[in-house]
């Protein structure tokens, strides 16, 4: 089987999706990003799973898709009480504390 | 767990796998417990007397210590052990987490009642997410297994996310709840993507099974150890070590002071829990592969820590940067891998709730209605019109500093002197270069809030306005300054509970 | 009756509980009482202990007391534990005898004062502190008291807080402190790890145990601790800035008790010393470079209080040069001589500013003998005796201290003595522009209102001998004798300093009465003199006679001074001009000049630079690090970004 190929294709989404994080400014695509790290190491643990014949990699994503749902809802709710706060989901916005 | 799925044939009976749930007694009363109040909360809206919620969850934390407690017989007479088809495990080190996290719960419950009260946000929701991020917290320390330590990281996280921002309508509460949640989530993935990477590279996720694999293979790829790192990253930023430190001033300051106070303790006890058990006690025989690297995060997030400190105005922002050179001081317990270093670590986690928790108790009541000033000027003069209250935040500032007969000095003693054993001079001498720099600033606040010298020109005149201590904050002080000076004067039994409260060896 | 040594300690703590609790009630002067009362219980407690010890048979002269088990360590209990035995003693009873008569002082000395329950609040916490210092029976327990006196030095030199220079001086002295007290942790470290305990009959019983390197790495980092409590160089910046508290804390902590922690602590792990020697020789070194650097200094002060810093500073480097050489009890024997006299100094230095409405400036002073006879005389006394002039205190415990200095090194020997000159100029011109001379306080109240001096002739009062006062502008200003609590402490340090050579006169071996009772504490590791007789009798002499010219180049510039305006015999007149003009171009020139110079240039600058240079670094440090913490999330991401590449890219270089 390849897993080197998995593993690779899971890298380069996961820094796809680090690379979204860093740059987006908006709120929205910045969780989209976060989803995309998630689901890249996804792929790892599923082909880990599979090359090992072994069910918990699978399962353990399951649970990771789960958990992504959960953080995305309070995350979105968060997004949504700024927004209605300062009209803007960009996040350099939210600059009053910093030094 | 899992291998409890994977057994499962066709055409075979189904077997459930025996779930001893006095071992997750803890951690299953706090869900249980914030459950029944989340229930309670909706039909008894507004038809409760004062301190109800408060007092039922200080009741929760107390009935979990039960559980504890029992556990702590167990396992003195049966030895420590594993249990939920090897999900969990049940020793000396878990119990010792536990107690540390009920501890900050109950004093975070008393503190809040007050609080909510002078914001007009009285409800179940603060406490029921304080019990559920505590739970998370609890089965984070006696996880056994990558899933359920992921698990826990996120049962606390997420209610923590939400904590940050209760205070919906201030723009810092908001803020400090989406820069912890951006950031949150982001170490997350990166600590996800090591269990992956661990997992790929051991082919199990069950801390046992890992642990007897790297003791018989010697694995030299850089899959493994870019897990360690990766999981490094995770956790640490979860107890804000340098460079992974950057979201706690900010969350610290903007979030209500009694979150602040939650979560400065149970996070890092509950990080520091999953860090000693993974990597002290499962990829142990790894040691000199990420030793280096604790040993880097320790001196950064010393002198970081402690320098960030000094140029800091705002209390709870600099009570933030301490919290990083707290992190840093465990770290350097954490770093030795040896039990007398896990035995300082668990004492300075335990002596640090106490201490840090009452300094936020004592921010949360000066800087007043809507937590509008925690300025370094809201405490100019505090001596004189809260005597009482100035004489405890010196205390706590002083135990943060390591004066002797307070539980600080004993902590940075016990850390410091397992490094000199295990013959880190480097780092010892490093911590204790941060503890004069640290020593600059806490004293700075003692002088302000004892030595109201005249305002001087351009200066406000110090602050006048009556200070008022809800019963429940008073309790909360009570026991915190009770702890941090018994702790001082007579350390024997915690340090003992904390040298019996070993790991179980895989 | 030993076992009464719990009492030492206890009284003190209970005087700051009761004092603590009801010192507002009892307000002015029954809290100074009642502070005053348990110190002096103290040390009638003491007294008694060391009596019981004597009693005992000399091998049977070690006696520890647990109270209880305190802290655990690995797998040992160090317990709270005293420890009786010859040095502790000595070291208990001079403390609280000391203390008690400071306290008394106190009583007279803070009258009035707004906050005066809390001053001894403070005083008999202090004493508490020091207490355990010097009985603790284990490292972790003196530690206790080493931060506990620098806690309350920190309090009472930020007494008067609304200055802003006390409060301040207070803060230097705290983190100057914590530089030396990291020493003394490392080094108690080092000591558990290589001992496995902390208890000093354990640790200093098996000193042979360990390596000749880790007996001096142990030694020095304890002397790091010590330089930074007894101000040693570089240490020492915080001692004279420590003067902005009131006088009796001077006295009593920064001259007497708290300052010499220091040198005690090294006296107590003589063992290790002896076994590292290079650790020795450091401290004998630095002791000896303190003396001479500090009494320079002294020279060129013009604060009454700050002479004595300086000067204590230089004594406290004796005591060490004593300790480097090996030579304990010389070094304790100063100590303690050291503790009367200055003690009384800085007392009667407070008696002057109490007359003299906190004129703290000696050349707006003078003539003060004829307003203030109990302060000039006790003054007098302890000067003859700082001053080394025979037979008073100071002159027999400096010269045992040069005697063994002479064997150590002719080097530091030298250093000594011409310490001891400088040590004799600047208390004599101290003495002399204090109390001899002419009043000159009239000019420094002129200068203040200018208007009303001219209608005022110069000099008028003064010029006629004392009989009649001298009323000016300030007309109610005339200096004052103080009241008997504060003059009877005066009285009994002044015998003490006089006859406080008794103790150990080195006529014979049956006068030395402290060497022979510290002997079994140091042992063979004392220092015997090899000095043949007639070497120390040329040596004495040579101490005696460099003493006198110190206190005549100093009688010669400040009382011939007087001389020369009044030009009554001429022939005299120029003897004195000669010899002005041949001292001020060695006192007045090079060596005033280097005074001068250090005082002003090396310890502003570059000593008291280094110190803010440091606070600026971490300061500046801070300000520019704190520039990367943006508030942008992504900024944050970045970091978490960048460390988890950097962990990565660390790990794979491993693997690789």
């Amino acid at each position: 089987m390849l897993l080197n190929q998995f593993l690779f294709l899971a890298a380069v989404l996961f820094c796809i999706g680090v690379y979204g994080v860093l740059a987006r400014r908006n709120a929205v695509l910045v969780l989209a990003s976060i989803e995309l790290m998630l689901n890249a190491v996804n792929i790892n643990l599923v082909a880990f799973g599979a090359y090992r014949h072994n069910i918990a990699g699978q399962v353990f994503a399951l649970f990771v898709i789960t958990i992504a749902a959960a953080e995305v809802g309070v995350g979105l709710a968060i997004v949504v009480l700024i927004f209605r706060n300062r009209a803007s989901i960009a996040l350099d916005d939210a600059d009053l504390m910093k030094g | 767990m899992i291998a409890a799925v994977a057994q499962v044939q066709p055409g075979q009976p189904l077997q459930l796998p025996h779930v001893d749930w006095v071992t997750i007694g803890p951690a299953g009363i706090f869900f249980v417990g914030g459950l029944a109040m989340l229930l309670a909360g909706v039909f008894l809206r507004r038809r409760v007397p004062r301190g109800l919620w408060s007092g039922t969850t200080v009741v929760i934390a107390v009935l979990a210590l039960w559980p504890a407690f029992h556990l702590w017989h167990q396992i003195a007479s049966g030895g420590a052990r594993t249990a939920i088809a090897d999900a969990v495990v049940v020793d000396g080190f878990s119990i010792f987490i536990d107690v540390v996290i009920i501890s900050a719960v109950v004093m975070a419950a008393l503190l809040t009642d007050g609080y909510l009260r002078r914001e007009n946000l009285e409800g179940t929701e603060f406490y029921v997410l304080m019990l559920f991020s505590a739970s998370g917290g609890m089965l984070m320390a006696s996880a056994n297994d990558l899933i359920v330590v992921f698990l826990g990281l996120e049962i606390l996280s997420i209610a923590l996310y939400t904590l940050a921002g209760f205070q919906q309508r201030r723009e810092g509460s908001q803020e400090a709840a989406i820069k912890y949640f951006v950031l949150g989530a982001f170490s997350s993935a990166f600590f996800l993507y090591g269990i992956a990477l661990v997992y790929g590279s051991t082919g199990s996720t069950n801390l046992g099974v890992i642990a007897d694999f790297l003791r018989t293979n010697s694995l030299t790829n850089g899959l493994l150890l870019g897990g360690f790192a990766l999981l490094i990253v995770g956790l640490g930023f979860k107890v804000a070590a340098v460079p992974f430190h950057m979201w706690t001033p900010d969350v610290y300051q903007g979030s209500p002071t009694p979150a602040t106070a939650f979560m400065a303790a149970v996070a890092k006890a509950a990080g520091f829990a999953a860090l000693l058990r993974l990597f002290v006690s499962t990829f142990n025989t790894y040691r000199l592969d990420w030793q280096p690297i604790v040993w880097a995060l320790a001196v950064l997030s010393l002198l970081v820590g402690s320098v960030l400190a000094v140029v800091q105005t705002d209390v709870k922002r600099m009570l933030a940067y301490s919290s990083i050179a707290h992190a840093g001081y465990v770290l350097v317990g954490f770093q030795t891998a040896s039990n007398r270093g896990v035995a300082g670590a668990l004492f300075y986690l335990f002596a640090y709730a106490f201490m840090i928790v009452g300094s936020f108790a004592v921010v949360t009541l000066v800087s007043g209605r809507g937590d509008t000033d925690a300025s370094l000027d809201a405490f100019r003069g505090l001596s004189s019109r809260r005597p009482a209250l100035a004489f405890v935040f010196t205390i706590f500032l002083l135990a943060q500093t390591g004066v002797p007969l307070t539980s600080g000095f004993l902590a940075k003693f016990y850390v410091i002197s397992a490094a000199v054993e295990a013959h880190s001079y480097a780092l010892a001498i490093i911590a204790m270069i941060a503890a004069v720099i640290a020593a600059f600033f806490y004293l700075r606040l003692i002088v302000v809030m004892y030595m109201a010298a005249p305002a001087a020109e351009g200066e406000e005149a110090a602050p006048t306005a009556r200070i008022p201590i809800a019963v429940g904050a008073g309790m909360s002080l009570t026991i915190a300054v009770g702890f941090t000076l018994v702790v001082g004067f007579l350390p024997a039994s915690v340090f003992d509970f904390a040298r019996h409260a070993t790991l179980l060896k895989l | 009756m030993v076992h009464l040594v719990w009492l030492l300690p206890a009284l003190p703590l209970a005087g700051f509980l009761l004092l603590l609790l009801s010192g507002r009630r009892l307000g002015d002067p029954r809290a100074g009482w009642l502070g005053t009362t348990m110190v002096a219980g103290s040390f009638a407690a003491a007294a008694l202990v060391t009596a019981g010890l004597y009693l005992r048979a000399p091998e049977h002269r070690v006696v520890t007391q647990t109270l209880f088990d305190w802290i655990p360590v690995g797998g040992l209990h160090v317990p709270l534990a005293f420890r009786v035995d010859q040095l502790s003693m000595v070291m208990a009873l001079f403390v609280t005898g000391v203390s008690t008569l400071i306290h008394l002082y106190s009583i007279g000395y803070m009258h009035g004062d707004d906050r005066y329950p809390t001053f001894f609040v403070y005083l008999n916490l202090f004493v508490f502190s020091m207490l355990m210092l010097v009985l603790a029976d284990n490292f972790l327990v003196t530690f206790l008291g080493w931060e506990g006196v620098g806690a309350c030095s920190y309090f009472l030199v930020s007494f008067w807080f609304e200055r802003n220079t006390a409060a301040v001086a207070g803060k230097k002295a705290f983190v100057t402190n914590r530089v030396g007290d990291f020493g003394f942790l490392l080094g108690m470290f080092l000591i558990f790890a290589h001992f496995g305990s902390l208890d000093y009959g354990a640790v200093l019983g098996h000193a042979g145990s360990i390596s000749s390197e880790t007996a001096t790495a142990i030694g020095l980092l304890l002397f790091l601790g010590a330089v930074g409590k007894s101000a040693q160089l570089p240490l020492y910046i915080w001692l004279p800035d420590a003067m902005e508290g009131p006088t009796p804390v001077s006295a009593l902590i920064h001259a007497a008790t708290m300052v010499t922690a220091g040198v005690f602590l090294m006296a107590r792990i003589n063992p290790i010393l002896a076994h590292g020697p290079a650790a020795g020789t450091t401290i004998a070194i630095i002791g000896a470079l303190t003396a001479f650097y500090a009494a320079t200094i002294a020279c060129a002060q013009d604060d009454i209080k700050k002479v004595l810093a300086y000067s204590t500073i230089s004594q406290l480097g004796y005591m060490f040069l004593a300790v480097g050489s090996a030579a304990y009890v010389a070094a304790i024997f100063h100590m303690v001589t050291h503790a009367f006299f200055k003690a009384l100094l800085f007392l009667g230095a407070g008696s002057v500013m109490h007359g003299m409405h906190d004129e703290q400036d000696m050349k707006r002073m003078g003539a003060l003998r004829k307003w203030m006879p109990i302060t000039s005389a006790t003054f007098i006394v302890a000067w003859l005796a700082i001053a080394g002039v025979p037979p008073f205190a100071g002159f027999w415990s400096k010269d045992e201290i040069l005697v063994n200095a002479w064997d150590k090194s002719k080097l530091l020997w030298g250093v000594g003595v011409v310490t001891a000159l400088l040590t004799a100029y600047y208390m004599s011109r101290q003495v002399f522009l204090v109390f001899f001379g002419r009043p000159r306080w009239q000019e420094a109240a002129d200068e203040k209102a200018p208007a009303e001096a001219e209608a005022q002739p110069e000099h008028e009062p003064a010029a006629t001998e004392g009989a009649t006062t001298p009323t000016g502008a300030h007309g109610d200003f005339r200096p004052h004798e103080s009241p008997w609590t504060m003059a009877l402490p005066l009285v009994a340090l002044a015998l003490l300093a006089a006859f406080g050579g008794l103790l150990n006169l080195p006529l014979n071996h049956s006068t030395e009465f402290l060497t022979k009772w510290l002997d079994p504490v140091f042992g063979s590791r004392l220092h015997e003199v090899t000095a043949s007789t007639g070497t120390k009798w040329v040596l004495f002499a040579i101490t005696v006679v460099l003493v006198l010219v110190g206190i005549a180049v100093a009688y010669a510039v400040y009382l011939a001074h007087r001389v020369r305006e009044q030009e009554v015999e001429p022939a005299v007149l120029r003897h004195a001009w000669y010899f002005n003009d041949f001292v001020s171009a060695l006192v007045s020139g090079p060596i005033r000049l280097f005074g001068a110079w250090s005082a002003y240039v090396f310890d502003r600058r570059i000593i008291d630079g280094a110190v803010n240079g440091v606070a600026t670094l971490v300061r500046d440090t801070g300000t520019s690090v704190r520039r990367l913490q943006t508030g942008f999330v992504r900024n944050y991401a970045l970091a978490v970004a960048g460390g988890a590449v950097l962990l990565v890219a660390f790990v794979v270089a491993r693997t690789a």
